[in-house]
Formats: structure tokens, C-alpha cells, sequence
């Protein structure tokens, strides 16, 4: 008997929903089914531990995402001496806040202003600030996205619903190396009587990527 | 190699599939795969360079068709493969050949988190000395190469600026081939958006990529 894990399955259906709807309840698909093979395979071998995996998954769905961002731009927004060190070495900054590690190990923070809009994408597969932001979402790590958003990011941010002036600069930083980069977004007016954890709570995920802005 | 991952410029590619809000993984296997990934990965018997390398080999059609989660899945099994961490006949199987014996996983439920927070710095320390300056102009060189490279099509022999001196980096194109890391220095460039895509983009738009020296030279 073949073992699931060895062929490429071809030709099944790849109705792939992964909008955040996503009800289809079937039989385990294929990847599924080979995945679980290949783990109980390793296991078996002692390659690898399953309570660590456990852990990777538990550390990457509860303990590391868009929170740990947004108190960085939080902090950057009521604090100008950390904003100031956040622009000159955005690493210490954040490990500042106790954020660090894979795929934020070099850190550069850009700034929004109402002249500048900055957009992060991943042109060659999908490079992301996970400590800070943490696992990319489907459309980020889409073809599409990754395709236009250097040729038209003013066609992409509108597709997104977010409309750019012709008169601000749009800078797209194209992740090509391991350097991860983090969008400040401009501080909503009228917030000047939020405290930094209120603050912190309108910072979203799409602002840090430049796909959205912070809504007061 | 000019593959199907260097996506940048591509139009047809249809909408983006943008969701507010989804789930960390969307299935449970998404987790797996990614855990298994780190886990496995922990034997470093490949580098990160080398894992997204194989991923690229994935045959066009395959690689549009195939989610993210899995090309991981074919990276992965790849990688043990060539690096003889599980044998063919164990895939084909499913169970560890006879005679081999159980290794100790390396990778322990306590040392996962110290491993994601500590990460795996790719800039070295070695003294190199810049070939380029901060605000000088630079052009990028003409290569096709066959094996791995981060300088994407769409910004091969274009002039741009260098807005920042990052350091020495492990150099991915021979580090994905186990040609070593052959560090170098790693600059932030920046290049208008008619200079990559002509009259049609917005005249003060730019785009900024990091670069390799390798990849640049004096204009």
C-alpha cells in the first residue's frame, strides 16, 4: 500500500474558500491526510516531538500576533523618545517590549505621514513580521497580492478600499532579504484623551501592513 | 530561476482574496505543517534559503494551484529527502525502515519558545568593506540565474539609490545550494516606479527592495 504522504495528489477538487465564512465541513482533504502521516512518521523516528509541535501551534495561534504590534505603535505614538528609538533601531525597540525572535530578528519601522503612505509585500514568497504581527493571512501570501502590489499599489489599495491621493508618495518595500518591516500608521485626531492601551486596541493588523489606516 | 514564485509585476493573477478577519490556520494540517516545518528544520540539516528554494522548484501549474500551506508540504518532504532524514522507502511506507534505530527528537516541548523568541539572526559578523555609500546612485546587474536569487525580474537592470547600508548578510544565493553563507554587505535600495514600470506609474512613487552587493553595480 501507498502511503499518502509520497504523491502529489492531482486533479481533486481545490475549492479552496478561504474567506472568513468558510463553513465546508468534509472528509479530511488530502494535504490532511498526508500531513498526518508524515507527522506520525517523524514521530515514530524521534525526529520530531509532537507535544513541540503542539507547542509551535499553540505559541503561534494564542501568544504571537497583531497585539504585540499594535503596542508598539502605541507606544511610538504617546512616547517620542521611544518613537525616536523605534525609527533608529526598530530590533531594540521592540525587544524593548519583549517582542523578538524568527522572522523579526531585523526590524525597520516606516513611517506614515499625511505625505508618505508605506505598503509591505512579499513579491518572492511571503515574508511577514511574525513576532509583531504574527502568521500572514491568505490574501497576503496570494499571488495576486503579491503580483500587483508593486506595479499598482494605488489599484491594490483601492481594491482593499483604502484611496490614496495622487499627491501622497507611496513607498512599497518589497521583502527581499531578511529584513522585516513595520508600517507606523498615522495617529487618529481626536485621541489625544486615550490612554496607550486604548490606543493600542484601534491599532489593526492591515494598518501595520499600509493596507488600511487607524480609524479613531 | 526565473520562476513562477517571482511574482512581482504580474496582472492577471485576478482579486485578492482579502478576508477582515480569518482563523491562525485554517485547517488543522496548516498547523502541523508549519509546526513540522520548525521542528524538523531545528536539525539544520537545510537553511532557510534552502527551504524556500525548494519550494520554488515547484512546477508552475502546481505552484498557482497548491495553497501556501501545501507548497510547504511538498518543500518539506522534499527536504527530508534530499537530506536523507526520512528515506524513500519510508514515504513510500509510511513506517521507519528496518534496522533503523529511534532518534531523540531535538527540538523539546520546553526549548520550542526560547527557539521562536530567540530566532535565527542571518547577519554576520564579519568585516567587509561597502563597495557602496548611502544616497549613491547604482544599477542592478543583468543575471538569470538557474539556482536561487532574491533579486526579483522585475527590478534586474534598473537604476536606483541606496538609502541604507544594512550590514553583512548571509548571501542566499549560494547558501540555498549548501554552497555556504558567503556573507556580504546588504543594502536597502530604492527605485522610482517609472524606472520599473514606465510612464504608467505615479511619477513619485518608488519601490524599495534589499539588495545584495553582488546584485549591484556602479552605474
Amino acid at each position: 500500500m501507498t502511503s499518502p504522504i509520497s504523491s502529489a495528489e492531482t486533479g481533486h477538487d481545490h475549492d479552496h474558500d478561504h474567506d472568513a465564512g468558510h463553513s465546508r465541513q468534509k472528509l479530511p482533504s488530502d494535504p490532511a491526510l498526508r500531513v498526518q502521516s508524515l507527522e506520525s512518521l517523524l514521530v515514530e523516528k524521534g525526529l520530531v516531538d509532537a507535544a513541540a509541535l503542539d507547542a509551535v501551534v499553540e505559541a503561534y495561534e494564542h501568544r504571537i500576533g497583531p497585539r504585540n504590534g499594535a503596542r508598539v505603535i502605541a507606544r511610538a505614538w504617546v512616547d517620542p523618545a521611544y518613537r525616536q528609538r523605534l525609527f533608529a533601531d526598530a530590533t531594540a525597540a521592540i525587544a524593548e517590549l519583549g517582542f523578538s525572535g524568527s522572522q523579526g530578528e531585523h526590524m525597520v519601522a516606516v513611517e506614515n505621514t499625511s505625505r508618505v503612505h508605506n505598503l509591505v509585500v512579499c513579491t518572492l514568497c511571503s515574508c511577514y513580521p511574525l513576532p509583531l504581527l504574527g502568521l500572514p493571512p491568505v490574501w497576503y501570501k496570494s499571488p495576486a497580492y503579491r503580483a500587483r502590489a508593486v506595479i499598482d499599489p494605488r489599484g491594490v489599495l483601492r481594491e482593499l478600499g483604502l484611496e490614496i491621493p495622487d499627491e501622497v508618495e507611496i513607498r512599497v518595500w518589497d521583502s527581499t532579504a531578511e529584513i522585516r518591516y513595520l508600517v507606523v500608521p498615522e495617529r487618529p485626531a481626536r485621541t489625544d484623551h486615550l490612554s496607550e492601551d486604548d490606543l493600542a486596541a484601534l491599532v489593526t493588523r492591515d494598518s501595520m501592513i499600509g493596507v488600511a489606516k487607524v480609524a479613531s | 530561476m526565473n520562476g513562477i514564485h517571482d511574482l512581482g509585476g504580474m496582472q492577471d493573477l485576478g482579486h485578492i482574496p482579502y478576508a477582515r478577519t480569518e482563523p491562525v490556520f485554517h485547517e488543522r494540517w496548516e498547523g502541523r505543517i508549519f509546526a513540522l516545518n520548525r521542528c524538523a528544520g531545528a536539525w539544520r540539516k537545510w537553511n532557510l534559503d534552502a527551504s524556500r528554494f525548494q519550494r520554488e522548484l515547484i512546477p508552475p501549474a502546481e505552484y498557482l494551484r497548491m495553497s501556501y500551506y501545501e507548497r510547504w508540504v511538498e518543500g518539506l518532504v522534499a527536504l527530508l529527502l534530499k537530506t536523507g532524514l526520512l528515506a524513500r522507502e519510508e514515504l513510500a511506507s509510511g513506517r521507519p525502515s528496518p534496522g533503523t534505530s529511534k532518534v531523540e527528537p531535538l527540538l523539546t516541548p520546553d526549548k520550542v519558545w526560547p527557539f521562536i523568541a530567540r530566532g535565527t539572526p542571518a547577519n554576520r559578523d564579519v568585516q567587509a568593506q561597502p563597495r557602496f555609500q548611502v544616497g549613491q546612485p547604482v544599477r542592478t546587474v543583468n543575471i538569470h540565474p538557474e539556482g536561487h536569487t532574491r533579486l526579483p525580474r522585475y527590478a534586474r537592470d534598473k537604476a536606483g539609490i541606496i538609502v541604507r547600508d544594512h550590514g553583512v548578510f548571509v548571501y542566499p544565493d549560494t547558501n540555498a545550494l549548501f554552497q555556504g553563507e558567503q556573507p556580504r554587505h546588504l543594502y536597502c535600495v530604492r527605485f522610482g516606479a517609472q524606472e520599473l514600470w514606465g510612464p504608467q506609474a505615479n511619477a513619485q512613487d518608488s519601490v524599495y527592495l534589499d539588495l545584495w552587493e553582488t546584485y549591484l553595480e556602479a552605474p
